[in-house]
């Protein structure tokens, strides 16, 4: 019904119109081709996924172009699986931290926190994990990648469905409790679409992190376990290896237009299509366009073949599920019971936890001592310091080009894709250009390893800068203009506080980008040739590789710490400030 | 779909609707807790518009929710139809002030909602849908996006929605508040019409406003309610025959007389402390610009009030509804500029001296005012005037107001005083530092 209702004039022409009408359609051909050709690649690479580890073992990476088609669908296809599994976890879990409070008192911090642990160290355990979990197939190692591309992408996904489920308009939530739609109703006519918008671009967001990290966990090494899933990560392993330079631009070249595809694909249409949820009750002038998504609008045997389809999603939208009735109103309960609830379990999840960290503690302490925490502190000094230069050096370059392209509309619109494409694209498929680069001139690794944590972060301040131009009011730029503030004045007092925001949202993108980028970016090979600078990223980085556990689990839990104090200590205060004197509405 | 005239039943019938001893109380943290609604009753007959007049703050809008089931009152019981209360239930239907809308819906699909969780099949749902769209004059508007429409067709989506469901009462939250003057005659207009011919399938409606006319204008009965605790002033029974004529002598009579009752001291409280909750420095005060104040002051000086007027006719020259005049109107009290009496407005002395007066000469004579009229102004100042520093932290002042009325409260007094206090220069605050100073930048 879905589709019924929103076209029904459509339908109403359409029954005007003859018979031979009802033929498929140009689009139909275009739209049904593309889906045949969907389904095909993804039914082989999930056979080959489950194929049995010795194929692996047997079949190891060959840097022939012929193959890159394959290794660049393996890739996607975890790239697919991972954003399901991500938004599966958002749903379930954001909904329970929303429903529940005992469960939200527990979830929220435990998110806040799990966002700042480097995801990449997740790797270390997960990998051992999942390969034990499946020892015959490669499956186990699948897996272990999707497993780290989730954990790259899902916080920040729960944390936008939890916030949206919060503060889902109140009169709306009265017609729903008014009209005592079932929690499963409520939840698909309210509560998801309300949601969508945010969503949506939180899953772009993370998207781009996801490219990232897809290519950092195909080719794993973790002690003694060594292993290449089939993929442009694991190509572009072995051709550094082999100082193969042509092979990298190949995995390059190949990197660009997966990422291209996607976002014309998948990306674009959906965003196309959550525009209609978005909560504004006039209608905006610029919509996101999508050609793929106006092609399927304008299929219409595909469309008439897909109605069953949609009627029994609508079913299924409309079943009242047998749930404990949500509580219609707040019962007057004995108030003394629910706080000794509360204590309990706030009691139960700390014994818990300090448990889990005292186990921790004594593992990590049997092997290690002070000097290494102290090691670990000094590198983690040394990555904070190049995260905040380099953040720094970003802005000073990204913020007035920014400004430069976000005033000039007809630039904006060009270049904003652009920029999106750029930090959804892998910057560590890019590394070896750069180590090449250091080899052969002998510069320091210390400083000229440093700029690749943000090459592929930086992007995140440019997108957010363009976007807070365009969005500065016209009335605002006239009357600067008319009262002729120039130079540094207009800087410091028209469009610096204008973009604040958006930039901030940019810079912390940028920052908790780079942390994670630091375990990638501070050692980097060609070849026989090993280049490291000092710092945290290098320290969890060896420590994985020689299969320390203890080394790791410090390492990561040092960072961790970093990240929340740098969040809480500059981050934060710097929202606040820009949400509540700078925001324009 | 089943008719009802309402002109068949008669008054006596049973209610459809009836509210014993309600009382919300909000819980306001450590400060004890604050009183919405006290001690209402109310009943419902069938083939009956009630309307509840009152301003802001006097718990309409949560009696309405009370009745509606979307809240559970703290003491005393609600019953439809002779059954309690104790959530939302079919027979009852809300229509918001806000429209409340489904922004990813059609007209269609919104209207649908209420049928879809009622389980109802989906060709009987299109069948019902397109017969309430039909009735409210939304035709051809089915596949539309409410951002595509006005903000009078919304409220038509949102009142075709209330009726699909066949609700036995209606209940309207300030149903035209949020429409234009023109837009939100056509749509009572209608309604009145679709009900007296009895086309509606419903059997009685209750309306929440703040707007005198329009509650004498559609109601057969008017409750109008007081604020600070809500509670019910006075009952008018309207006998004027419908469809009724605001220039008619007997409707002015009526709105005149509904003013006055609104207007009207309480009888036991001295004067001035009666007007806001709360005495002393812990008065809760309205957040009133000052230029409202001069405006209202200077209208009321000038032609053709000479000083003194009828509130109904001022309100309609200002194009202020009660719940913006009323609170003009008091602040003015407080400040002595100007005295309410049944009905009338009066500039004092003062008030006449301010109008004549220069900007800085009004600003003398407001800070005076302050002074010696609002504790909380005063108070503030002499701490200040005590301290060598001469600044203070309003947190301070915050906390200590918190002790008497709710967080929200205490903030949009201190904001009120603020403002006040810049514009008679009386106190100066920073906003960054959140600071009390004696000085303004110079």
């Amino acid at each position: 019904m879905v589709f019924h209702s929103i076209d029904r004039p459509a339908q109403r022409d359409m029954a005007a119109l003859s018979s031979s009408r009802r033929l498929p359609n140009l689009y139909d051909l275009i739209a049904i081709a593309f889906l045949v050709a969907l389904g095909t690649l993804a039914a082989h690479g999930l056979a080959e996924m489950r194929a049995p580890m010795t194929v692996l073992a047997g079949d190891p990476i060959v840097l022939d172009p012929a193959r890159l088609p394959e290794y660049a669908l393996r890739t996607t296809l975890r790239m697919v699986a991972a954003i399901l599994a991500s938004l599966l976890f958002t749903f379930v879990v954001a909904t329970l931290a929303a429903k529940s409070r005992r469960a939200e008192m527990l979830i929220v911090p435990a998110l806040d926190i799990l966002q700042s642990v480097p995801v990449l160290g997740f790797l270390t355990f997960t990998v051992t994990f999942f390969i034990g979990l499946f020892p015959d197939s490669q499956m186990g190692a699948e897996c272990a990648s999707i497993f780290a591309l989730f954990t790259s992408q899902a916080w920040n996904m729960t944390f936008s469905f939890y916030q949206s489920l919060r503060t889902a308009p109140r009169d709306l939530d009265e017609v729903c409790r008014g009209f005592r739609l079932s929690a499963w109703q409520r939840f698909w006519r309210l509560e998801a679409p309300f949601a969508a918008p945010g969503l949506v671009w939180n899953t772009m967001m993370s998207m781009s992190g996801g490219w990232f990290f897809v290519v950092a966990s195909e080719a794993i090494t973790v002690g003694n376990t060594t292993v290449q899933l089939p993929g442009l990560g694991s190509w572009l392993a072995v051709a550094i290896d082999r100082q193969d330079v042509t092979a990298v631009v190949w995995a390059v070249l190949t990197m660009g237009v997966v990422i291209l595809l996607y976002d014309q694909l998948i990306f674009r249409p959906i965003v196309a299509w959550a525009d209609k949820f978005r909560f504004e009750q006039t209608a905006s002038g610029q919509r996101p366009g999508s050609w793929v998504y106006d092609l399927v609008r304008r299929t219409r045997l595909l469309r008439k073949l897909t109605a069953p389809l949609a009627s029994l999603w609508d079913r299924v939208l409309m079943l009242r599920l047998p749930s404990p009735r949500l509580p219609a109103m707040v019962e007057r309960q004995s108030r003394d019971l629910s706080r000794v609830m509360d204590v309990l379990w706030i009691g139960a999840v700390a014994a818990i936890g300090a448990w889990g960290v005292w186990r921790l503690v004594t593992y990590v302490s049997a092997s290690l001592g002070w000097a290494d925490l102290g090691e670990a502190f000094a590198g983690d000094l040394a990555t904070l310091v190049r995260v905040i230069v380099l953040i720094a050096l970003a802005s000073l370059v990204w913020v007035p080009l920014g400004v430069w392209i976000g005033l000039r509309p007809k630039v904006a619109e060009r270049v904003q894709p652009v920029a999106q494409f750029l930090a959804a694209f892998p910057a560590n498929v890019l590394f070896p250009v750069a180590v090449l680069a250091i080899v052969a001139t002998g510069a320091s690794p210390n400083i000229w390893l440093s700029p690749l944590m943000v090459l592929g972060t930086q992007w995140y301040i440019l997108f957010n800068v363009i976007a807070g131009a365009s969005a500065f009011p016209t009335d605002l730029r006239e009357a600067a203009a008319v009262y002729r503030l120039g130079g540094f004045t207009w800087w410091r007092r028209v469009i610096l506080p204008g973009i604040f925001p958006y930039y901030i949202t940019g810079a912390l993108t940028a920052s908790g980008g780079s942390w994670n980028a630091s375990i990638v970016a501070e050692v980097a090979n060609w070849g026989d040739t090993k280049l490291e600078a000092f710092g945290l990223g290098a320290y969890i980085a060896k420590a994985t590789e020689a299969g320390d556990f203890p080394r790791v689990i410090l390492g990561i839990a040092v960072m961790s710490l970093f990240v929340t104090l740098f969040n809480r200590a500059l981050w934060r205060p710097l929202t606040v400030f820009a949400e509540k004197r700078m925001r324009i509405n | 779909m089943d008719t009802l005239a309402p002109a068949t039943l008669t008054a006596t019938a049973t209610p459809l609707v009836e509210v014993r001893k309600v009382r919300q109380v909000y819980d306001k943290g450590t400060s004890g807790s604050l009183v919405v609604l006290d001690q209402v009753d109310l009943s419902l007959k069938p083939g009956e518009v009630i309307g509840l007049l009152g301003r802001s703050g006097s718990g309409k809008s949560t009696l309405l929710r009370a009745i509606a089931g979307l809240l559970r009152p703290s003491e005393g019981e609600v019953f439809f139809q002779g059954r309690p209360v104790d959530g939302p239930t079919d027979g009852v239907s809300v229509v918001f002030q806000s429209f409340a809308l489904f922004p990813w819906l059609t007209v269609l699909q919104n209207v649908e909602v209420g049928l879809e969780a009622q389980g109802v099949n989906a060709a009987e749902r299109r069948k019902r849908a397109l017969a309430a769209i039909d009735l409210i004059g939304l035709d051809g508007f089915e596949s539309a996006y409410p951002k595509e429409l006005s903000g009078g067709m919304r409220q038509r989506v949102g009142l075709a929605r209330a009726l699909v469901v066949h609700p036995k009462v209606l209940l309207m939250d300030e149903p035209f508040s949020a429409l234009d003057v023109l837009t939100a005659e056509t749509l009572r207009t209608d309604l009145l019409d679709l009900w007296c011919e009895g086309r509606m399938p419903i059997e009685s409606i209750l309306i929440v406003t703040h707007n005198i006319e329009e509650a004498v204008l559609m109601c057969d009965r008017i409750l109008i309610f007081g604020s600070n605790p809500g509670h019910v002033i006075a009952e008018i029974r309207v006998d004027l025959p419908q469809p009724r004529n605001r220039l008619d002598p007997a409707f002015r009579v009526l709105v005149e007389d509904i003013y006055q009752r609104m207007t009207a001291k309480k009888g036991t409280q001295p004067t001035r402390d009666g007007l806001f909750p709360g005495t002393g420095i812990a008065m809760e005060l309205p957040r009133v610009s000052t230029n409202l104040m001069s405006g209202m002051i200077e209208a009321l000086a000038g032609d053709p009030y000479r000083g003194k007027a009828d509130l109904p006719p001022l309100a309609a020259s200002l194009h202020l509804g009660i719940d913006d005049l009323f609170p003009v109107a008091e602040t003015l009290q407080l400040l002595r500029f100007a005295e309410l009496e049944g009905g009338d407005i009066r500039l004092t002395p003062a008030g006449l001296r301010f109008s004549d007066s220069d900007v800085d000469e009004r600003k003398r004579l407001f800070a005076q005012h302050l002074a010696s009229y609002v504790p909380l102004a005063a108070h503030i100042r002499r701490i200040l005037d005590e301290r060598p520093t001469h600044r203070a932290p309003a947190s301070r002042f915050r906390d200590e107001l918190e002790d008497h009325m709710s967080e929200d409260y205490a903030a949009g007094t201190l904001k009120a005083v603020t403002n006040w206090a810049r514009y008679g220069e009386y106190f100066a605050y920073d906003e960054h530092s959140d600071l009390f100073t004696l000085e303004n930048p110079s």
